[in-house]
């Protein structure tokens, strides 16, 4: 008997409490499985965020630290600096990576930094219920924009990949998506290649998940999943943005 | 049966994210329990007609199905 | 090995080094530029690690990272940029996770200027956290001082903070390596560091609140364990002839250094004692029961305009003494020849 999906060796045995549908679950389940099927659990030194992905490092069964609003990338610089052998990731949610953080994952990716950044995008700020964030959608509505994201007073949604592949130390970037089987499995094989980058010496990565939050939406999380397809991936597409290999051809 | 589908119900938050992948749409909520988070949770009706394509368990946000091959001579698995 | 003649930043930077130091973080910002600078010179010498950091911000979460490593690590900065830090360093309180740093005061608010001051003795964090805090007054004692924070640092898993001002880190003094203090020893291990469970034999460690306390107990902890351990350790104060002096000056750092040359022009007129914090945190509360009878009155001179210290100066009075405060002028930064002057002044009116 062998077990072909189960919960992961790399999360600790105690339930999710995000919210019902939330897919920092699904996220946290694949990037737990990535490290067991490259055997790096013993190996892995996760870091922490604020907002609901701070949630992280109570599933996640490696060695974490919890980290400042934005600060993960800054902290990882110091963990990986010291642990240069180690895989060290960072898991930040989009108010936490692309607002407060955006001086600390620019840099990093400028240094090039060898650790590798989840990005959990779902337009919008979960555990403080439900604020506009940099990636809110143009028209949409938040607690704090309350007639719908207007451009011209908050500009244009905040697009991440597109802005790290600018920059010279950022090795593979890639926008996945969690809204179907096919997707998540794509989003799994992005994220073993970002940890596969790391583990070559290439330089830093950053896979972006478009990621649900019903609770704040406001909808199920089956329409949810509906909205990434039909709103998120049209302004967010997906896609390799960066790949070192591919610029050693 | 080929494949043991293990649900742990009492974790179950009845989001539905594992119903629609189903091809054969094994998958349902069972209205005759409620578990201890007030939600009827997820079950599956005709385990034996399972092919393990695992849709279900990598959608689950909360990791409560467990997918398990069994040796195709034995005839029952556990029922989950 | 003999003296030699230094900048006290420069000073600062071999003691960590020689403390063991080898990963370094920093920012650019007069007037502790020599610190950053020296370390990148020596740190890829010397098998360690510095960066330059985006931001102020960013440099001490980098020294939380390398901490929570295992590593000693350590930053500089001077007002203006501790209060950016100030975020991570009362995270490294919660955490628990030990480092120095080092902050060489100007004066303020904000860009203020690049004058030595020491404006920053209050400057603290949000949620009531407490860091030892060295405040060096000679070039020596910014070397003994910065190379036993280390150890302090990993015995109570507390960061530690040498609060120097501007003139400490500016000027050249000379300094004897040799005399550093002993290295402390049984030095609690650091099994928390990460290296991944594979290191504690597959148990995951997770760096924020101890095991099994709840957030309220940490804070409680601290307050009524560490921090009393710490105040009955640490405390650390040169006291000179208080016994039977007229008048008693209080003064850390730079401050101190000219209160010794007031001791000095004044001469036998007035009898001088001084009490001089080597540790502001924890502060010499008890020290001022050693003041004897013959004592009229406290001067409190520090580099800053109305005064910071003298809070816990007062408090340490209490009421035992009327307590003055000089300091800088709205002509310039405090002098010897103004704290002559104000001892003149108080001695005058208290033979009235």
């Amino acid at each position: 008997m062998s077990v072909l999906y189960g919960k992961p060796e790399s999360l600790n045995d105690v339930p999710f409490t995000f919210c019902p549908g939330c897919t920092h679950g699904l996220t946290l389940k694949l990037v737990a499985s990535v490290i067991d099927e490259m055997d790096m659990g013993d190996d892995t030194i996760s870091v922490g965020c604020v907002g609901c992905g701070g949630y992280m490092p109570w599933f996640m069964n490696v060695d974490t630290i919890f980290s400042l609003h934005g600060r993960a990338p800054a902290n990882a610089t110091g963990v990986k600096r010291m642990n240069p052998d180690k895989l060290v990731f960072t898991y930040q949610g989009d108010g936490d990576l692309a607002s407060i953080g955006t001086a600390e994952i620019i840099h990093a990716a400028h240094r090039g930094e060898k650790f590798t950044t989840i990005f959990v995008n779902n337009t919008t700020y979960g555990m403080t219920g439900g604020q506009m964030a940099p990636t809110t959608l143009i028209g949409q509505k938040t607690t704090t924009s309350p007639y719908g994201r207007d451009a011209g007073l908050c500009g244009q949604p905040l697009h991440i990949c597109e802005l790290l592949s600018t920059i010279d130390g950022a090795k593979y970037i890639e926008r996945v998506a969690v809204d179907s089987p096919v997707s998540v499995r794509k989003a799994k094989k992005a994220i073993r290649k970002a940890f596969e980058c790391q583990m070559a010496g290439a330089g830093f990565s950053l896979i972006e998940i478009l990621s649900t939050c019903p609770t704040n939406w406001g909808m199920s999380p089956l329409e949810s999943l509906e909205r990434i397809r039909t709103e998120m991936i049209p302004a967010y597409p997906l896609g390799v943005f960066k790949d070192w290999e591919e610029g050693d051809k | 049966m080929k494949f043991n589908i293990i649900f742990n119900h009492e974790e179950c938050k009845g989001c539905e994210l594992c119903i629609p992948w189903c091809k054969f749409e094994l998958i349902s909520f069972d209205k005759s329990r409620l578990n201890k988070k007030g939600v009827h949770p997820a079950m599956i009706a005709h385990p034996e007609k399972c092919v393990g394509c695992g849709n279900c368990a990598l959608m689950c946000p909360d990791a409560i199905i467990t997918i398990e091959k069994t040796e195709e001579d034995r005839s029952q698995g556990k029922e989950g | 090995m003999t003296k030699v003649l230094m900048k006290g930043n420069e000073v600062i930077a071999e003691a960590a080094l020689r403390a063991g130091c080898r990963a370094f973080f920093g920012y650019p910002i007069t007037p502790q530029n020599e610190i950053p600078e020296y370390f990148a010179r020596e740190m890829p010498l010397r098998n360690g690690t510095f960066i330059q950091a985006e931001s102020e911000i960013a440099a001490m979460n980098m020294v939380m990272g390398a901490s929570a490593s295992g590593a000693r690590a350590m930053t500089s900065t001077s007002g203006p940029g501790y209060c950016l830090k100030l975020e991570a360093l009362a995270a490294m309180t919660l955490t628990r996770l030990p480092a120095v740093v080092v902050v060489v005061m100007r004066n303020g608010p904000a860009f203020g200027t690049m004058n030595a001051a020491q404006e920053d003795y209050r400057m603290n964090g949000n949620g009531g956290y407490k860091v030892v805090t060295f405040a060096p007054s000679t070039i020596q004692e910014a070397a003994d001082m910065t190379f036993e924070a280390f150890d302090i640092a990993d015995q109570y898993r507390n960061p530690v903070v040498i609060l120097a001002d501007g003139m400490i880190g500016q000027m050249m003094g000379s300094v004897d390596f040799d005399k550093l203090p002993a290295k402390r020893e049984h030095l609690p291990e650091k099994t928390w560091a990460l290296h991944g469970r594979g290191q504690r034999n597959g148990k995951s460690e997770f760096l924020f609140i101890a095991e099994g306390k709840n957030h309220y107990q940490e804070k409680y902890d601290a307050e009524t364990i560490l921090y009393p351990e710490i105040k009955a350790n640490e405390t650390s104060v040169e006291i000179v002839d208080v016994e039977d002096a007229d008048i008693v000056m209080c003064a850390y750092g730079t401050a101190a250094r000219m209160c010794v040359a007031a001791v000095e022009a004044i001469g036998s007129e007035v009898k001088l004692g001084l009490i001089r914090p080597r540790t502001l945190w924890p502060f010499p509360y008890e020290t001022f029961g050693q003041i004897g009878d013959p004592c009229k009155a406290i001067i409190c001179p520090e580099i800053n305009i109305i005064g910071q210290m003298i809070d816990d100066v007062r408090i340490a009075s209490a009421g035992r003494w009327p307590v003055h405060h000089v300091g800088d002028s709205a002509t310039g930064p405090l002098t010897p020849d103004g704290i002559i002057e104000k001892v003149k002044e108080v001695w005058k009116e208290m033979k009235v």
